[in-house]
């Protein structure tokens, strides 16, 4: 049997009786009618559940959504026979009156508003990162002058993470690299017969540009973002306040090693790109083009440059300072909860890889200008 | 009794959100100092402000002597060597053992060898009852030994005070009990002055000798003094009813 709910006008009550089989599984019955009705000039209403059989919190619920549509039309309200057990559990819903707190900003805002926020938030990000920037470069000062407490180990430890570890991973995606570039450029070379700059394509490219980027990328998804994730789920369990109300600067102590081992490995990790990324080629060229190795090499070193090179590895050791201040500002910057620390995680990559894109266009600029 | 603790007139905020306003109160030389009141009134964010990790709004506390707020972080920093502090959550370093959390407070701020701090990592251990578990990781060790390990880091520096955030929360009524027995011999034998939040009753009214209530409505301190005689001579009925369990 369905819930029932019936409407009895009379001179000054309404009565409302409610029957039948309550249950949340069922939908239960339209309100609307009560709406309407207790706009008419009742004084008071009477809740009778006498013919209530089955009841559950389907019933408590219209019973209290009509409670307070009688507390907005100002009527006075009363029971009768209600079944076992619901009375004290309206009583019990009833009893804390909701609080008086500030509304909430959910839903849509005017846009203007919306974007008057959004840039002033945007300015206070900044002002904050830049805050974080000078800091860390207090922490590495008092490091270089020997004053910043931190473990060794954790420095070792975090020299191998960047380092070491990284190289399966990076030697996998430059060889890739150093492959594709090869394979889409001598389909263009070999129309005209000129399938051996394929070795200088791939020489020039990669130590130039191609190796720091790709390293700078995995490097922001492999370690930056476990930057954010330690570090913000550190904050999550109060291990930085612990630190912090020690005396010991998470700065000292968290960020530091790290920004240290990212920027002394990335160089390196550049360079070792670069060379995956030109075996990449020359597999290319050897295996399918059927250049002879000496004449790959020779084309190679020909094409190489000491400052290609060197370029390749200012952008990398910038894209290390730039990962490792991203997520460890994430990490440091993060709530309070489990969600905060994904976003830290996501913010740390996202980040990073639009600061590399903007530090890559204004370092190709300038080397431009200075004809490097 | 001199008063190690001094707060007067504070007002502590989140943005505009003032959480408490203008509450005074003075924790003296071996008090155990009780800060109790409703879920959400304030007590952890008063703590953050008494150990210097938050600004308060307005106001000021002098912590053993210096000026804490307003004063400088240099001060704050060397104030705070005199206090341990044992979080919520234990607040353990993951990444180290057991040994090395307490020994880092040791090794940053003494210029003891390393085997003395084995010495003294190996008595902290075995004075909360976790002797012989050096290295263990502290995902390795359950809620409650975690609690004590993080209680064995606050007391590393002989400090002079210990705050407590819930000490006693999500422990089994036998071992909040061995942990209320741990702390009062702390104070004890250590001449440690505690300060405490904590809402278990039996604890507060066992071990307490001196607190305040905190009221989420009117956002200030609206009892003061030992809460056993807050409990035979209630100055109002909301903390009645906060020491009788609601009765
Ligand atoms: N980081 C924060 N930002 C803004 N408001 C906060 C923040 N932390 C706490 N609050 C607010 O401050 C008030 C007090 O919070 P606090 O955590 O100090 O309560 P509590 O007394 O420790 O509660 P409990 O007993 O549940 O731990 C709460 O109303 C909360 O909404
Ligand atoms: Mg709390």
């Amino acid at each position: 049997m369905m819930s029932t709910v019936q409407l009895i006008p009379a001179k000054k009550e309404l009565t409302v009786v409610f029957g039948g089989d309550w249950s949340i599984e069922t939908p239960f019955e339209n309100v609307s009618d009560f709406e309407t009705l207790a706009k008419s000039p009742f004084s008071a209403v009477v809740f009778s559940g006498e013919s209530v059989r089955r009841w559950d919190s389907s019933f408590v619920a219209t019973i209290l959504h009509f409670i307070t549509v009688c507390k907005k039309e100002k009527k006075s309200y009363r029971f009768e026979k209600m079944p076992d057990g619901a009375l004290p559990l309206i009583e019990l819903a009833l009893k804390v009156p909701p609080r008086d707190l500030p509304p909430r900003a959910n839903g849509r805002k005017p846009f203007l508003d919306a974007l008057g926020e959004t840039s002033l938030s945007f300015f206070a990000g900044c002002a904050d990162a830049f805050s974080f920037c000078r800091q860390a470069y207090a922490s590495l000062r008092r490091f270089l002058r020997g004053k910043a407490v931190l473990r060794k180990s954790d420095l070792w430890l975090a020299l191998q993470e960047a380092g070491a570890n990284a190289l399966p991973i990076v030697s996998l995606i430059c060889f890739m690299i150093g492959l594709i570039v090869a394979f889409v450029g001598s389909i263009q070379l070999k129309l005209f017969g000129a399938q051996i700059y394929v070795a200088s394509l791939v020489a020039i490219a990669v130590t130039r540009v191609m190796g720091a980027i790709m390293a700078g990328v995995i490097m922001s998804g492999r370690t930056g973002a476990s930057y954010a994730a330690t570090i913000g789920s550190m904050q999550v369990n109060e291990e930085v306040d612990a630190l912090e109300t020690m005396g010991i600067s998470p700065f000292d102590f968290l960020v530091t090693p790290r920004l240290l081992a990212l920027s002394l490995m990335m160089p390196f990790l550049t360079v070792y790109a670069d060379i995956t990324g030109i075996l990449g080629g020359a597999f290319v060229g050897i295996v399918m083009l059927d250049l002879s190795p000496e004449e790959y090499v020779r084309a190679t070193m020909n094409a190489l440059k000491m400052r290609h090179v060197l370029v390749g590895i200012a952008y990398g050791a910038s894209y290390g300072v730039i990962i490792a201040l991203c997520g460890c500002f994430q990490g440091i910057r993060c709530g309070r909860n489990a969600s905060a620390v994904g976003k830290a995680t996501t913010s740390a990559v996202v980040v990073s890889i639009v600061l590399m894109t903007v530090d890559t266009a204004v370092l190709t600029f300038l080397f431009n200008m200075f004809g490097v | 009794m001199t008063d190690f603790l001094t707060v007067s007139d504070m007002t502590v905020a989140y943005g505009d959100n003032v959480v408490m306003k203008d509450v005074s109160f003075s924790v003296h030389e071996g008090d155990i100092f009780i800060i109790m009141g409703a879920s959400g009134c304030g007590k952890s964010t008063l703590l953050s402000v008494l150990t210097g990790l938050k600004e308060p709004a307005k106001g000021t506390e002098v912590f053993n002597g210096t000026d804490f707020w307003p004063g400088t972080p240099e001060n704050r920093k060397n104030a705070m060597r005199q206090a341990g502090i044992l979080y919520q959550s234990g607040a353990l370093w993951t990444s180290m053992t057991l040994a090395e959390n307490i020994a880092l407070p040791l090794e940053q701020y003494t210029n003891l060898t390393a085997a003395e701090i084995r010495d003294i990592v190996a008595l902290k251990l075995d004075l909360v009852g976790l002797a012989g578990f050096q290295d263990f990781y502290p995902a390795e060790i359950s809620g409650g030994m975690k609690k004590r390990a993080g209680l064995a880091r606050a007391l590393a520096l002989d400090p002079k005070i210990v705050f407590f955030d819930e000490p006693s929360a999500g422990l089994d009524p036998v071992s909040s009990k061995n942990l209320d027995d741990l702390i009062v011999q702390i104070r004890d034998t250590l001449q440690t002055t505690i300060v405490m939040v904590t809402h278990e009753l039996p604890s507060l009214l066992g071990i307490g000798t001196n607190s305040i209530y905190l009221d989420v409505d009117t956002k200030s301190a609206i009892a003061h003094g030992a809460p056993r005689d807050l409990l035979k001579n209630p100055p109002n009925e909301k903390v009645r009813r906060f020491l009788n369990r609601g009765a």
